[in-house]
């Protein structure tokens, strides 16, 4: 990988410097009204999003409801088993027709006038039938409204509003191959496990992007959950951080690394006892019998933080991690997080992988507090824009191989996010 | 000697008038950040716990992602943590209140009491006053010594906490 030569552009957004190593990010990119409208356009209205995971609607009727990117949207499993992603607004006048998080029916009754859909959508009651007309909804145009497309990919439903775009498997592209390691630890399939976390960060949704990839800070910011983790004595093993960044083209990276802290799958520590290594050996065992002992090796072993452009990222390290976010403003967004994890894990390493999960992440943890923090405090600095303009995301850029606390993986999703929003489109 | 330790001592059933004494106390230590002397409030075997807001009565940090599940090896490490500077999101430490409301103690096992109260937490940071509503359940071990929380299982009563951003105080 040649960074250098690869990168050289400037827009009124990126300074993409390769001669000279340096690459900046303009900050009115974190605060500017139009700028928050035109990604609303040119981005959630045209990339994949992340809808759920197949284990949150297992069963035929299972139902939930989402917020993303500015619609609200039921994700379900009609009673014939297909999964849908539907618009929650009544054909007739526009109420909810599901007010629940999550559950399970047959029907969505809009309790205004009372008109009734099945799981499949379709409008099969009014009151007052007789006094429509004949043809009424028979070209289907009052049933629920689906999401223009809906297509999954390992268990993970994406949506996009644009019925042109490009399947989900192009879109990935790469990143696959990553995701393949996160889900390929299952026996079975990988489940959603009970238990939303559902935040809120009053910052620019970027800033969270570029954090949760961000390898450079974890020294300072997390200093307080290192020492943690010296305190647990039972709970490290003695690998320090190394490892690499990838990019994957379409503003996807991840970067990849061995890490002090135990893994379900399936890195040992001592915290664990005998019982964990038990689990954990047999894990690996089946492991390397299916995948080869190399990637058995890099399945079990290694950590993952995957941003898969636009925002959702896949944390694969002490726990997994499953999190979306969307901007309510330019310097706010909603942020909902989910555990992942084997569904034929035993109930002791389930337990000890969300005994991990909440010590790190999560807006309680001993880590994500401090990363909210500083992003709000990012956001705070904005404000003084006029005087100080840029971001500066060059480490690592005259590297052959950039590491994992350098920001290759951020320029890539900036490179992409800047290619869309400065693009020239036919229809302009 | 407290009251609730002589009658502890004497055998005697503690009323709810112990029980609020205890849970001012604790209030008091936690908004004054007294929090090494808030841990010996707690038996060694404690758990402090935060639910998500979607999960049910029964869902157990075992099986379901809470927003805190601490034993009390790691309730002692957030303390500590809490203390640091280090703790960007608590430092400096915020301001923080605790209205404690509606103690009621729900059922007496041997020495075992489930006690329950309503809370409301205040936490003020750069300018900011976020609002914590829920419900405490706690499981309180009475020994010669008087009480002590086993387990403290705070229930927001909120549909997320988008409103408050993050759980970096206790609450
Ligand atoms: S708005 Fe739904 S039935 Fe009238
Ligand atoms: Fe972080």
């Amino acid at each position: 990988m040649i960074e250098k030569q690869s990168s050289n552009s400037r827009s009124q957004y990126i300074i993409d410097d390769g001669n000279s190593g340096l690459f900046k990010v303009a900050r009115k990119a974190f605060v500017e009204q139009d700028v928050w409208q035109q990604e609303q356009a040119r981005i959630f209205d045209r990339c994949w999003l992340y809808l759920g995971h197949e284990s949150e609607v297992a069963s035929p009727n299972d139902f939930v409801t989402r917020a993303i990117a500015g619609r609200n949207l039921i994700f379900n499993r009609d009673a014939s088993g297909e999964v849908n992603a539907f618009y929650n607004t009544c054909t007739h006048r526009g109420a909810f027709v599901c007010r629940e998080a999550k559950g399970s029916s047959k029907l969505f009754q809009c309790f205004y006038h009372g008109w009734v859909y099945s799981s499949e959508g379709k409008l099969i009651d009014q009151p007052g039938k007789t006094a429509y007309c004949e043809n009424f909804n028979h070209d289907g145009s009052s049933n629920l409204a689906r999401v223009e497309r809906l297509e999954s990919y390992r268990g993970l439903y994406f949506i996009n509003f644009d019925r042109n775009a490009v399947s989900l498997d192009t879109y990935l592209g790469e990143v696959r191959e990553y995701i393949d390691l996160v889900m390929d630890q299952a026996e079975t399939r990988m489940e959603v496990v009970g238990g939303t976390q559902a935040y809120a960060i009053d910052a620019n949704w970027k800033l969270l992007c570029e954090n949760s990839i961000d390898g450079y800070h974890a020294v300072t910011t997390h200093a307080t959950y290192l020492d943690y983790l010296s305190n647990t004595a039972g709970s490290m093993t003695n690998s320090d951080m190394w490892g690499a960044a990838r990019q994957f083209g379409g503003g996807h990276a991840a970067i990849e690394y061995s890490a002090p802290w135990g893994r379900p799958v399936a890195r040992h520590v001592a915290a664990w006892g005998e019982e964990g290594k038990k689990d954990l050996d047999a894990i690996m065992a089946r492991l390397s019998q299916k995948y080869g002992e190399e990637r058995a090796r890099r399945i079990g072993l290694l950590n993952r933080n995957i941003l898969i452009f636009p925002n959702l990222v896949l944390n694969d390290i002490m726990a997994i991690t499953l999190r979306t976010f969307y901007p309510l403003s330019p310097d706010r967004m909603h942020v909902n997080a989910w555990a992942l994890g084997p569904q034929e894990e035993t109930s002791a390493m389930r337990e000890r992988r969300l005994f991990n999960f909440l010590e790190f992440l999560g807006p309680g943890g001993f880590a994500t507090p401090d990363d909210v923090e500083a992003l709000e405090m990012c956001q705070r600095g904005y404000k003084n824009l006029r005087a100080v303009a840029w971001n500066d995301i060059s480490k690592g850029m005259t590297r052959e191989e950039p590491g994992t606390s350098d920001e290759l993986q951020m320029r890539a999703f900036w490179r992409h996010w800047n290619s869309l929003m400065t693009a020239q489109e036919a229809a302009e | 000697m407290s009251q609730a330790s002589l009658r502890a001592a004497n055998n005697q059933l503690l009323t709810r008038h112990d029980f609020e004494e205890f849970l001012y106390t604790e209030a008091a230590l936690i908004d004054e950040w007294r929090l090494d002397e808030w841990l010996t409030l707690f038996t060694d075997d404690a758990r402090y716990l935060v639910p998500s807001t979607d999960c049910t009565e029964d869902s157990t940090p075992a099986d379901s992602l809470f927003y805190i599940a601490d034993d009390r090896f790691r309730m002692g490490e957030r303390v500590k943590r809490l203390k640091k500077k280090g703790a960007h999101a608590e430092w400096p430490h915020s301001k923080v209140r605790h209205m404690v409301h509606n103690v009621r103690i729900r059922s007496v096992e041997g020495d075992t009491y489930a006690v329950t109260c309503n809370f409301v937490v205040y936490r003020t940071k750069n300018d900011v006053t976020n609002t914590y509503v829920g419900h405490n359940e706690y499981k309180f071990a009475v020994g010669a010594d008087g009480p002590k929380i086993r387990e403290k299982r705070a229930v927001l009563d909120m549909d997320s906490i988008r409103s408050v951003g993050k759980i970096s105080i206790i609450l």
